[in-house]
């Protein structure tokens, strides 16, 4: 919302003298846009207004689908504050709201939700066109700011989100990572954090399954560490048997669920080996490391290539290599004296890119690394920004960033560059964002 | 034995004088002539004698016992100073550079110091566990931490050392000693710990 304020005080004015032909001209460009419903010019960002919400709760509603259409990135919010005259611009004559007014003011969509006896209606209106654009009753479960009740909200912004740009949302989602060494989980816009494992012993690097009902992270015990399994509905515990005594670390699901790759060394190196996520039989190994040291795998999405740290050239950087551990490559452009440290590689949902964290200037920054043409974007410069994990949209990454004095987990958005800090308090490292249509099992 | 010989006189003398002591409160009466009871004489003597004995011969088991617990205490002291030497020698911290797993000189001094004390000691296991500062990724870390206690497994089995008698394992970042953000704490942090896990109780120090 930081990016508002002058466009917000503008308001009254703009409306005032009925002007702005250059926002409302956003609906009357000639370029081709995307068609969903709605339309609105390529690279700009339709102007949606939330219009206030009547009853009890009307007001954490509104809050919370406005914040979740405004942390998707895809959207301008626009509206006054809830005390300007402005706030509760009445529907016009026969119920039909002034859709030029709102036009005028920038906005491509106005999202109406009207409390009903079991949820809400949401109805989102096409300013340009003056007609309701979708509509849907939606069950609001449990009692307003529940766990329960926040996370099917979260629901239906993702399905406005949808409405209005045509991709999915992803307020509905959650956010695994360690703190003081106990997993923990958050929703997605920073609330409902609460501790899903934990103990007396050190747990690091959790990972989703990819229906999001389980997790499997590491587990340190006396004579070394072991990948556990665990069911979120049951809360059941169980170590990974395939793997043997020593370091077992860094497990990732492949994307359909059933196999289980990690990072395993005792005495000659460290590898990647893959074992059944379902049964107890034996790991095998897929990397051949010669005695160097190779972590960190994510998965390409459709499961045939999986990205990884290796240190075999000298020092750590990121490759890439089919599933049986085939024909490893270098991703990271490597060049003689170069000695930057690249590692904790991180597959992007829609398979074009991956993020990495590089070392430059002896600090971490959150790097993403094309595809198409192996050219590399740096997101972050301000502290040590680390431990990548994509968002289910293929636009956001959560990372560890030490900005503010501790370390704490960020979003960022990729194209637009706008960061958010998402935890507060204890420190808080090694994310990892779920993918779309996780249940309520994590829940409470 | 001296001190015997020396007290029994000094009875004789004293009983002598604590009877003329006596009669001469009697004046002005004429003083009786003394009569010396020689039987009580040789009475006191031999009583003297023998309590003198007893005493000697307690006091000189008493030294003895003295002197053999000094002698236990020093030879307990010794001995922990030299158990304690030897754990110490066992556990001596090697420390690494940047992002290596290579031992250096001072780190080969330190393992070899442990050699003479692993080969005069069967029971004794150890346990490496190797440790990475915080600069580093969390995760590869932990695989840096796992590679530099091998390292010293390695150079101890090299040596002789059976295999099944040194573990290793790695906490990474996790457990700094240090947890200031520059050089002098890293430093410190890039290190092997070693952990006697059995036979720590009862060790034979061997011959310098």
């Amino acid at each position: 919302m930081h990016r508002l304020p002058a466009l917000r005080r503008a308001l009254p004015a703009l409306a005032l003298l009925a002007l702005a032909p250059t926002i409302a001209g956003a609906q009357d460009t000639t370029q081709k846009g995307v068609r969903i419903g709605l339309t609105y010019q390529m690279g700009v960002k339709p102007g949606v207004f939330v219009l206030p919400v009547a009853g009890p709760g009307g007001d954490s509603l509104r809050a919370i689908v406005q914040r979740d259409l405004d942390h998707g990135d895809r959207v301008t919010i626009i509206g006054p504050e809830p005390d300007s005259p402005l706030a509760g611009l009445p529907r016009g004559a026969g119920g039909r709201f002034n859709y030029e007014l709102y036009g005028r003011l920038g906005a491509a969509a106005l999202v109406e939700l009207a409390p009903t006896a079991s949820g809400v209606r949401a109805t989102v209106h096409d300013v340009a066109s003056a007609r309701v654009a979708q509509t849907r009753d939606v069950t609001l479960p449990g009692a307003r700011t529940s766990h329960a009740w926040r996370w099917a909200v979260h629901g239906l912004a993702d399905e406005i989100e949808r409405w209005i740009t045509g991709v999915r949302g992803i307020a509905q989602s959650r956010i695994l990572f360690v703190r003081d060494g106990d997993i923990f989980v958050v929703d997605s816009d920073g609330a409902s954090e609460r501790r899903v494992a934990g103990g007396e012993s050190t747990l690091l690097s959790p990972a989703w399954a990819p229906d999001g009902t389980r997790i499997a992270y590491s587990q340190m015990t006396p004579s070394g560490t072991r990948i556990v399994l665990h069911d979120l509905r049951t809360g059941r515990q169980r170590p990974l048997v395939a793997t043997p005594g020593g370091l077992n670390i860094t497990p990732v699901f492949s994307p359909d669920g059933e196999v289980l790759v990690y990072a395993h060394g005792l005495e000659a190196g460290t590898d990647l080996f893959a074992a059944s996520a379902r049964t107890d039989a034996a790991g095998r190994r897929i990397t051949v490391g010669r005695g160097t040291d190779n972590v960190s795998p994510s998965f390409s999405p459709d499961g045939r290539r999986i990205a990884f740290t290796s240190g075999r050239s000298g020092h750590p950087e990121v490759y890439i290599m089919d599933a049986d551990g085939t024909n490893a490559e270098l991703l990271t452009p490597f060049s003689f004296g170069d000695q930057y440290y690249r590692s904790n590689p991180d597959w992007s949902p829609d398979g074009r890119s991956i993020a990495f964290q590089s070392q430059i200037g002896g600090q971490f920054q959150i790097m993403t690394i094309s595809l198409r043409d192996r050219s590399i974007k740096q997101h972050t410069s301000e502290g040590r920004n680390e431990d990548p994990s994509w968002a289910p949209d293929g636009r956001h990454v959560v990372f560890t960033s030490s900005r503010t004095g501790t370390r704490q987990l960020f979003v960022l958005d990729v194209e637009s560059g706008r960061v958010r800090q998402l935890t507060r308090g204890g420190g808080a490292r090694l994310a990892a964002w779920s993918p779309h249509g996780v249940g309520d099992a994590a829940g409470s | 034995m001296h001190r015997l010989t020396r007290v029994a006189p000094l009875a004789v003398i004293t009983a002598v004088a604590l009877i003329a002591a006596g009669a001469c409160r009697r004046d002005p009466e004429p003083a009786p002539q003394p009569v010396v009871n020689q039987d009580s004489i040789d009475a006191a003597r031999r009583a003297d004698s023998i309590a003198a004995a007893e005493r000697a011969r307690r006091d000189s088991i008493a030294a003895a016992e003295r002197a053999r617990a000094d002698s236990i205490a020093r030879e307990t002291e010794r001995r922990n100073r030299m158990m304690a030497e030897a754990r110490n020698t066992l556990t001596a911290t090697i420390y690494f550079d940047l992002d290596q797993s290579t031992l250096s000189d001072q780190s080969r001094a330190t393992l070899d110091a442990k050699l003479p004390l692993l080969n005069a000691n069967s029971g004794l296991r150890l346990q490496v566990v190797g440790h990475a500062d915080e600069r580093g990724s969390d995760e590869y870390n932990l695989a840096l931490g796992q590679r530099r206690a091998a390292a010293a497994k390695r150079y101890l089995t090299d040596r002789g050392i059976a295999s099944d008698r040194i573990t290793v394992v790695s906490r990474g970042e996790e457990q700094p000693v240090c947890t200031a953000s520059d050089e002098s704490c890293w430093s410190q942090n890039r290190r092997d710990e070693f952990e006697i896990v059995a036979g720590g109780d009862d060790i034979t120090v061997p011959n310098q």
